[in-house]
């Protein structure tokens, strides 16, 4: 399995999912190797504990104590967390119109332009000596099938899987559509494209993302299987005494603060609701590379005060937040699953989730909105804020809900693929 | 000789429409999803069923009988939106072959909330139907069959009923068939029919349905069955929404078909026939007393409320809503109260009802929202701006000792003197 993240060293969605799959093939007694792109740093050492060795080399092997069949790989490189690809388009689309300057808007002209060598440090490259180490770390490794997470590993998967003639499995967590909107990376879609193209079986986290890979990759749908993401469900947050004495009520929003995410329909809709009711704080956890962009849109509509960054939070904390919180607001602009809400529900958090996301497909008990409709948004937090047996209804029956949707559950539809896929090879 | 007793039920809410926390207006009802629904069904089963009925009865030479319970809330959408089929249903009570039943004018609970609010929705409701169709209702259906002891008890006092109808639930009948007349605990002379839910729901719910070994469901075989209460039973009292032709049942289901066969079928046995309720009630007695000390409704298998005020949500939606009559009552404004009335209906609380609502099944298919918990939001904004009108109605109060009434209100007040809005006066 060629991942990018782990917990505790995750940024986004991908890790956690990658983590609760894992264990829960583990469990199922799937033997795996995960190969990760980058080193792993102690200090973050947390109630996971790590069988790390002392030293690292280029690829250093070790395991967690929890997952018997799981060996991880670690490359030694120097590859940024998650959120990067975002800074990297940037960086590069600053680099391309400066070039379209220079040689008068001749943008298809640039865009070839951009391919290759005078890139060397970019994520591109990284992406790709991921992708050599992982094919070299292959050949001494016994496997019978390829399964790459997300755009970083496909070349991976794609070198790994022609070296070995293994079958290829991508599975599809979020597409470039999701985190740039039109405004694709022109290099980031052909990997991905070229990913789906190359693998036996494509896994999408959900329809909406199925249809993505769809209409917008082109792939035909009997390769596309969809596999919905589960929640671990962990009771040990027994935060008997979280010291909170609040006589606010908190709406949180948590995830990367990032175009994605939607957060300035929050703060829009957070305006309109202060005008309504006043004893509310916003609460907004992660960050991203619209924070700044963020912050100075909540001082421009006069809330600053009533709008709380915390940053990037983990472990403990994420749960004390969930503890405060009376409800979670997710209004992202294009979700491929959503991860997050089923961890509100599990934390007995009612949920208001924008209908662009995989995760409303399998939520019934969750209120559900339009990411631009900033009336509704507002309307229903002011609902759930002072009607305590919605919130109240809505918190029970999710929590239910959210136990139906295991890891196990999706740990055992990717090993059906596996078999039918290793059947048809 | 068994009787076949048809009553069928005729309502449709009015639907609110989308109201946010932000709007600030009275207009609650959503016009013209109501208009387009109301017409919509009765092109698809109101008219179509209602010339089928007048056929059926005009040729059997008044052999052929139903009866119908039409709520308030439908009348009035009715007259504003397809009167032809007033008209319909007043052929229809000119034929003496058809009885209507009285309930509850804004088909609502009132009965569980507030007892006075109740019998002045029932008066309103015998009121109308009299204006309309030119009988006052001797029979009493509650809204949604929903029955006890208590209710039948209030009914007798009312002293304007013969029988009540409800739900033959198996848990009230016991070994009892609900194909006899029988009387309801504590009572003298009201009686009570009971519905036969095994066989209006092959009728109502079944029909269409081909996982049903007896599907398709033919006249002579319906027949067949009722013929088989013979020696075991006076009636059949077959209840069902009169939706059940054309909207819940579409017409190429053989719904129509069915029906237009079914009377010479049922009529083919000599000793079988049909009665309206009323005849039903005079030509036999009692055979038993039924005792129901538990609330019994005709929904799902639970036969209970949980259906309406089943969750959190339902339960203080309800009581907020009538924790309200005090206040809407002092204003003695008629359309803040004609409002609130409105609000009462069944079916908004039905809305909120999350029994199932993961499993997509019939509570869905009547609910104009996406779930349980947008219905409930609708209906709290909608309540909270009702109440604010209240309130400034009752401030307002102190500097006009005379409140001025501009030509509406005036014009509002005449039509309860009559008890009949004016909308509902029969057009002369």
């Amino acid at each position: 399995m060629l991942g990018w993240e782990f917990p505790p060293f995750i940024s986004g969605g991908l890790g956690t999912a990658c983590y609760g799959l894992t264990k829960a093939m583990d469990r199922l007694g799937m033997e795996v190797t995960f190969v990760l792109p980058r080193m792993v740093e102690s200090r973050y050492a947390t109630h996971v504990k790590l069988l790390s060795p002392d030293s690292w080399t280029s690829a250093a092997t070790f395991m967690f104590s929890e997952m018997k069949n799981v060996r991880f790989h670690a490359i030694s490189s120097a590859l940024q967390p998650y959120s990067t690809p975002d800074v990297y388009r940037r960086q590069i689309e600053e680099t391309l119109r400066q070039k379209q300057k220079m040689q008068g808007g001749t943008i298809s002209a640039a865009s070839h332009l951009i391919r290759g060598d005078d890139y060397s440090r970019d994520m591109y490259t990284e992406v790709h000596r991921y992708a050599a180490v992982a094919a070299e770390l292959a050949q001494n490794e016994q496997f019978d099938i390829v399964h790459a997470h997300d755009w970083m590993t496909y070349p991976a998967g794609i070198a790994v899987a022609a070296i070995t003639g293994k079958p290829l499995i991508v599975h599809v967590h979020s597409t470039e559509f999701d985190r740039s909107g039109e405004n694709v990376n022109q290099m980031i879609y052909d990997i991905e494209r070229q990913g789906m193209e190359r693998a036996d079986k494509v896994i999408a986290v959900s329809h909406f993302t199925r249809s993505t890979i769809i209409n917008r990759y082109g792939i035909s749908g009997e390769k596309v299987e969809v596999v919905y993401n589960g929640v671990e469900r962990n009771g040990n947050w027994s935060l008997a005494e979280t010291g909170i004495n609040k006589n606010e009520k908190i709406v949180l929003f948590l995830g990367r603060i990032t175009m994605q995410k939607g957060p300035e329909y929050f703060l829009q809709a957070a305006k309109k609701v202060l005008e309504m009711m006043d004893d509310v704080k916003f609460v907004m956890v992660g960050s991203g590379d619209m924070m700044h962009r963020s912050i100075e849109m909540a001082a421009g509509l006069g809330i600053g005060h009533k709008v709380l960054f915390t940053g990037f939070l983990r472990g403990e904390d994420v749960q004390k937040i969930y503890k405060m919180a009376d409800l979670y607001v997710m209004p992202s602009v294009s979700e491929p699953f959503g991860i997050a809400p089923l961890e509100a529900l599990n934390h007995d958090v009612p949920v208001i989730i924008s209908k662009q996301s995989g995760v409303s497909e399998v939520l019934m008990h969750a209120l559900k909105v339009d990411f631009w409709d900033i009336n509704e948004i507002a309307n229903k937090i002011l609902a759930v804020l002072k009607y305590p047996p919605l919130q109240e209804t809505l918190a029970n029956h999710g929590n239910f809900e959210v136990r139906k949707l295991r890891w196990k559950d999706a740990a055992a539809k990717c090993i059906r693929i596996y078999e039918e896929t290793l059947v048809a090879v | 000789m068994p009787s076949v007793c048809f009553y069928f039920q005729v309502h449709q809410p009015l639907r609110l429409r989308h109201y946010t926390v932000f709007d600030q207006n009275d207009r609650y009802f959503d016009d013209y999803k109501n208009a387009s629904i109301c017409r919509k069904v009765a092109n698809k089963c109101y008219l179509p069923a209602n010339r089928l009925i007048l056929n059926l009865i005009r040729q059997f030479n008044g052999r052929f009988k139903v009866s119908y319970s039409i709520t308030g809330v439908l009348l009035e959408q009715f007259l504003s939106f397809s009167p032809e089929v007033v008209s319909t249903f007043d052929a229809l009570a000119e034929t003496g072959c058809v009885e209507f039943l009285a309930e509850t004018y804004y088909h609502s609970l009132s009965f569980l909330y507030s007892r006075d609010e109740f019998v002045e929705q029932v008066n309103k409701h015998i009121e109308t139907i009299n204006s309309y169709f030119g009988q006052k209702p001797r029979i009493f259906r509650n809204t949604e069959l929903v029955y006890n002891n208590d209710l039948a008890a209030l009914i007798e006092s009312m002293g304007k009923f013969d029988a009540i109808i409800t739900e033959g639930a198996d848990h009230i009948l016991g070994y009892r068939s609900p194909n006899f007349v029988y009387q309801p605990k504590n009572c003298k002379n009201l009686k009570l029919l009971l519905k036969n839910y095994p066989l209006s729901d092959d009728i109502a719910f079944r029909f269409s349905n081909r996982d049903w070994p007896q599907w398709p469901l033919t006249a002579d075989k319906f027949a067949h069955w009722i013929s088989n209460v013979n020696g075991n039973g006076n009636v059949v009292n077959l209840f069902m929404d009169y939706e059940t032709f054309g909207e819940h049942q579409w017409e190429d289901t053989g719904i129509f078909d069915f029906m237009r066969h079914l009377p010479h079928e049922v009529l083919k046995h000599p000793d079988n026939n049909f009665k309206t309720p009323s005849e039903v009630v005079q030509n036999y007695q009692p055979v038993d007393t039924v005792d129901v000390p538990h609330i019994i409704s005709w929904a799902d298998i639970e036969r209970d409320l949980s259906a309406w005020v089943g969750n959190a949500m339902q339960s203080n939606a309800i009581h907020e809503l009538y924790r309200l009559e005090k206040k809407i009552k002092q204003t003695a404004d008629e359309k803040i109260i004609a409002d609130w009335r409105r609000l009462q209906a069944s079916d908004h609380f039905y809305y909120m009802c999350t029994k199932y609502f993961a499993d997509g099944d019939v509570h869905k298919y009547f609910n104009p929202y996406d779930s349980p918990y947008d219905s409930y939001i609708n209906f709290m904004n909608v309540l909270d701006n009702l109440h604010s009108r209240c309130s400034r109605q009752a401030r307002a109060e102190p500097s006009f000792p005379t409140p001025k009434r501009n030509t509406t209100e005036c014009f509002f007040d005449v039509g309860s003197q009559n008890k009949i809005p004016p909308d509902l006066q029969p057009a002369k």
